[in-house]
């Protein structure tokens, strides 16, 4: 539910809205006041109904990154627990096999929810800069050239924020194994799928074991070296 | 014990201090604006202050209904047939003038963004002026309606919540004034007006919080 005084002008807005919502009340009340009774039901009703439709009827704009110079590829791995996972380093390495890449490291600073409305977040960004430290250091030692940053505790907006300034060939989402990913089970992989036009590829890393799975993700397909 | 104890691994390195050096740079959430987090929380308790003197009214009204076998509301005055007149076509004008006053806000902060600043001073001046009309036409009609906080829990109930958002007002003619000084000297520009746009949430509100009190006690 989106906060009616988030602006200026939709808390104007609200104020015409109150005065429709009690305009009607009163008018039905002034006739009878079961009427008026029935009108507020049925108002309030509507208002509940129209909320909850709301976020159906509204799906988040698709989102393409923008060009790059030829000649080189660009992953935007997204990544938190598991950013430093053997099999994340394995699956990027064999991508970046042969052709010049870029990797753009994105480590969602994930934080309670209380916490994140109140921006208090500097333990949550520590933590992950720690990690991504780590990672980084593990990539370049492989040989790939990696950058990394700290991105919003929401994946999503995370890979959205990071589209704008590094504009990837395929987005790298790794997770821990279903049943103990809570990525997984807020549908991250899918969602971000739905959301980005371009290729996404989902890597299972199982830091209690020794060996990852790649998953087939929808369209995670071999964009080539280059757009 | 060292003097220069290491920093425990996993807390960040604590700040020495430096003439030279800048705090680092504040992290905002990139979804909530602590600014937009702070005026909801604040409205939130606002509606909770007014929720509680809204229950009060009600459960007067339910509780007078009952005890006298379904007597009118408002009540009767004590020791007579005659019911409380409620003043609602003054009431009615003051909503009007209220209702003016937040679309002279929002005109007021329409123009700061466009860079209008004749239209932002206007708006800003016409606002207050408004707003004072209100509170002022507020006091009028409490002086004549002859009846005070002592003579029943209608009385009571009724002087509360529309006290209660008089205050309101007050403080929100406050905020406007300032507001309208810091037009006049040119502190709101089209990128510029987070003053004026919280301002303006602020003035809504109070505009909101009238039109529910207004048909609670003077209409329904």
């Amino acid at each position: 539910m989106q906060n009616p005084f988030r602006s200026e002008q939709a808390a104007f807005r609200f104020v015409w809205l109150t005065i429709g919502y009690f305009a009607l009340i009163v008018i039905g009340a002034a006739i009878d006041r079961w009427l008026g009774l029935a009108v507020f039901v049925v108002e309030t009703a509507l208002v509940a109904w129209w909320f909850a439709r709301r976020g159906d009827r509204e799906p988040p704009l698709r989102q393409a990154p923008g060009e790059h110079a030829a000649g080189e590829r660009r992953l935007l791995v997204v990544a938190n627990e598991t950013v430093a996972g053997p099999e994340l380093l394995a699956e990027l390495r064999r991508l970046a096999e042969g052709v010049p890449t870029r990797v753009l490291v994105v480590c969602p600073a994930l934080n309670s929810p209380l916490r994140h409305w109140v921006s208090d977040e500097d333990a949550a960004r520590a933590s992950a800069s720690e990690r991504l430290e780590a990672s980084l250091g593990a990539m370049r030692a492989a040989g790939i050239a990696a950058s990394g940053e700290i991105g919003d505790g929401d994946p999503l907006q995370a890979i959205e924020d990071a589209l704008r300034t590094f504009a990837p060939d395929e987005l790298v989402i790794s997770t821990h194994p279903e049943g103990r990913s809570h990525w997984l089970e807020r549908d991250v992989v899918t969602n971000a799928t739905e959301r980005f036009a371009l290729p996404v590829r989902h890597v299972v890393v199982d830091l209690d074991a020794a060996g990852g799975v790649v998953a087939p993700a929808a369209a995670a397909t071999d964009p080539g070296p280059s757009r | 014990m060292s003097a220069h104890a290491e920093p425990h691994p996993g807390h960040p390195q604590p700040h020495r201090g430096n003439a030279n050096e800048h705090p680092p740079p504040i992290y905002y959430s990139s979804r909530i604006n602590p600014g937009i987090v702070g005026i909801f929380l604040f409205l939130g308790s606002e509606v909770m202050l007014f929720g509680s003197f809204f229950t009060v009214y009600f459960f007067d009204r339910v509780v007078n209904s009952h005890s006298h076998g379904g007597s009118p509301w408002p009540p009767y005055i004590p020791g007579t047939h005659t019911q409380y007149e409620r003043p609602w076509f003054l009431a009615l004008v003051n909503t009007c003038i209220l209702v003016t006053s937040s679309f002279t806000m929002h005109w007021a902060t329409t123009s700061a963004k466009r860079g209008n600043r004749a239209g932002l001073c206007s708006g800003m001046v016409l606002t207050l002026l408004l707003g004072t009309t209100f509170l002022l036409t507020q006091v009028v009609e409490y002086h004549r309606i002859g009846i005070n906080t002592s003579n029943t829990a209608f009385a009571a109930t009724f002087f509360g919540l529309t006290g209660l958002h008089a205050c309101h007002v007050f403080i929100g003619l406050t905020i406007l004034l300032a507001m309208t000084i810091r037009a006049f000297r040119g502190h709101f520009s089209p990128e510029s007006h987070h003053g004026l746009e919280i301002g303006g949430i602020y003035w809504h509100f109070v505009d909101v919080m009238w039109i529910v009190v207004y048909v609670t006690v003077y209409v329904l």
